[in-house]
């Protein structure tokens, strides 16, 4: 049978708040776990709004039902990168799913139980916002799974601390253990004279964090270029191509996300990274005091290993 | 506000699948169960949750469909006297700013006086303008705090639940000051959340109010069906779409208007958020979320609504909604305020219309 019975980690990255960037740290993880040579998958159960086939550049793709379940779309030729959403499913890019709760937490069954998910190492879950329907659907159906806990990602604005603190308290009710913290959108740099604004605010999930007794996973820049990419479609033939494939992993924010899978205890085991996980370092190390004068991602990561 | 974690709740959606999601009012009963496949639906009576339901026979034998909910009526005579216009501002994207654009429109609307056409109309309405604003979202309203009334609580009278008031002319309900503390989640399936939202619009003592502003959650589910199915008979006089410049969020709204038709809710138009970035050091301008496909304004020709107006962002704005501020009484002079200032006279506008 399909299922999750090969795939060795679950983890589900969710937020309280919406537009906090939960699909792009998703997406950033997935690409970052590809690259370290990992198999991943990608299960995205925001029905009403599935941003995933579009930011893998894939929102022309179909699913394929084979006998023993739905096989996923495959990003990258080697096939180690596979994602599975409704907007796969849907007939034009804007057709509205207007579901009630019920018919939502069958599809999400159906998504957990009945895709071919096949020989997995991880298994990222994008999630919608709030914590309702989907939330409880997918904490009752992936109990029986090894789900290693999830990834919660903030805006450091009060409004949004206080969304993800009600996540938090999601967490704890169901059970489901918390990885760490990521703070998105911490501070942009002007393009004309270099100076860091941080428009949502800054430090609020590192605070948050410390309250909780959570590690601090990394604190993620506004990166326009990152969202040009995402926007193109192209990410799916970036990743094929080697040259390109550096173009994207330059990015400040999918460095951080290599950082943060390393946090999570995932080894590169690429060998492509190997020669230079310093230099990858040090890049992440200078471009994150530019943006930012606090710690870094990989700082972080040592302190919390 | 206890989890549902029954290991049936998945059995029985599937048996109710693709039938309770599609009735357009599965009404759910009050004593009903805590998975309700809804009055009328086809597992009405027979899904694994009707178990011990005082309703199970009544669903089963199909009586229960008969009877025509009563809330849509009931609403419609509330709201009809009270309620001058009703507007909901939606988005299918989470994060744009639907909270935050509400309660700024509701603090300048609340601040303005009537156009003088709408008081020589009727003469015996008051000059200053009362806002009222229902915050559905709910498992993540932020309505308190943006307006300022974090830790108030909701009263009880005679005639309904009592909205907080922030000020004469500005008056707020949320299921957030009803949370024993703020970091509380409400666990929610979407027939609790349906009863809550119905109970909002049908036991809130209003009051004579211009505006009722409802600030909706993301996405097109339980609570913006909710809404249509309570509102359908009283009215609603439009729908504020908000979207951000890029594509990814636009592909999300372009759902919602989608929605918006399937449903006849008319749209009063687009409003781009997050536009521009001025940097507070250089006071040049960049584009932080790339219009890519258009943005805002592509959206609105392809729908063929009008684009209400481009916001730039501004960190004050976020500070004044953390602290519960208006932003533009705190900075009258700053573009975004501008901004706000148009989009908010076009809205009178077309509130003014109707009401001369």
């Amino acid at each position: 049978m399909s299922g999750l019975e090969d795939v060795k980690h679950v983890i589900p990255v969710l937020s309280g708040k919406g537009g906090v960037g939960k699909s792009t740290v998703t997406a950033a993880l997935a690409v970052a776990l590809w690259s370290m040579g990992y198999r991943v998958g990608v299960l995205d159960i925001d029905l009403t709004g599935p941003s995933v086939p579009g930011i893998f550049g894939m929102a022309d793709s179909h699913v394929h039902a084979a006998p023993d379940g739905w096989v996923p779309v495959f990003v990258d030729r080697e096939q180690r990168l596979g994602l599975m959403s409704l907007g796969f499913l849907l007939g034009s890019k804007a057709d509205a799913v207007i579901w009630r709760g019920p018919k939502k937490t069958a599809m999400i069954k159906q998504f957990i139980e009945d895709v071919i998910w096949g020989d997995l190492d991880v298994l990222l879950v994008d999630t919608p916002p709030g914590t309702s329907d989907e939330h409880i659907s997918m904490a009752e159906n992936l109990v029986a799974a090894r789900v290693d806990g999830a990834v919660v990602v903030t805006t450091p604005q009060a409004v949004s601390l206080l969304d993800v603190r009600k996540e938090l308290d999601f967490c704890k009710k169901v059970d489901l253990p918390v990885l760490g913290i990521v703070e998105n959108m911490s501070g942009y740099v002007c393009p004309h004279c270099a100076d860091c604004t941080n428009i949502f605010s800054t430090g609020g999930g590192e605070a948050l964090a410390k309250e909780y007794n959570l590690h601090f996973l990394a604190r993620l820049p506004i990166e326009p270029e990152l969202t040009k990419i995402l926007d193109s479609g192209n990410v799916a033939r970036m990743l094929d191509e080697p040259d390109q494939c550096a173009t994207l992993m330059r990015c400040a924010t999918l460095q951080r996300a290599i950082g943060m899978c390393k946090t999570l205890g995932f080894e590169d085991r690429s060998g492509r990274h190997g020669g230079l996980p310093e230099s990858a370092a040090a890049d992440t190390a200078t471009t994150a005091t530019t943006v930012t004068s606090n710690p870094t991602a990989t700082a972080t990561a040592t302190e919390a290993t | 506000m206890t989890l549902e974690t029954a290991p049936e709740t998945a059995r029985s959606a599937v048996a109710t699948e693709g039938v309770a999601a599609e009735t357009p009012t599965p009404s759910v009963p009050a004593d009903a169960n805590a998975h309700c496949p809804g009055v009328g639906s086809e597992g009405a009576g027979q899904a694994d949750a009707c178990a011990g339901c005082p309703n199970q026979t009544f669903c089963k034998t199909g009586q229960a469909s008969k009877i025509i909910d009563p809330a849509p009526a009931e609403i419609a005579e509330r709201l009809r006297d009270s309620i001058g216009s009703t507007y909901l501002v939606l988005s299918g994207k989470g994060g744009v700013g639907k909270s935050t654009f509400t309660s700024q429109l509701a603090w300048a609307l609340s601040d303005s006086e009537k156009p003088e056409a709408v008081l020589a109309a009727n003469p015996d309405m008051e000059a200053e303008t009362t806002v009222a604003v229902l915050d559905v979202d709910i498992c993540g309203p932020s309505q308190p705090r943006m307006l300022g009334c974090e830790g108030e609580q909701v009263h009880q009278s005679q005639s309904g639940w009592s909205p907080v008031y922030v000020s004469d002319t500005l008056c707020v309900m949320s299921v957030g000051f009803m949370l024993p503390r703020n970091d509380e989640a409400v666990i929610w399936r979407g027939p609790r959340k349906n009863g809550l939202i119905k109970q909002f619009l049908r036991d809130v003592a209003w009051g004579p109010q211009d505006f009722l502003l409802v600030d909706t959650p993301p996405g097109t589910s339980d609570e913006h069906l909710s809404l249509l199915t309570y509102l359908k008979q009283a009215g609603i006089d439009g729908a504020i779409v908000l979207t951000t410049p890029q594509d990814v969020a636009c592909q999300d709204v372009r759902r919602i208007l989608t929605f918006c038709r399937k449903v006849g809710v008319p749209i009063v138009g687009i409003v781009e958020n997050m536009s521009t970035f001025v940097c507070p050091s250089c006071h040049q301008s960049s584009v932080i979320f790339p219009p890519t496909s258009g943005g805002g304004a592509a959206l609105a020709a392809e729908f063929g609504v009008p684009l209400l107006g481009q916001i730039p962002l501004d960190p004050r704005i976020g500070k004044a909604c953390d602290f519960g501020h208006s932003f533009l009484e705190e900075h009258p002079e700053s573009p975004a305020a501008e901004a706000y200032r148009s989009i908010v006279a076009k809205i009178q506008e077309i509130a003014a219309q109707k009401a001369t």
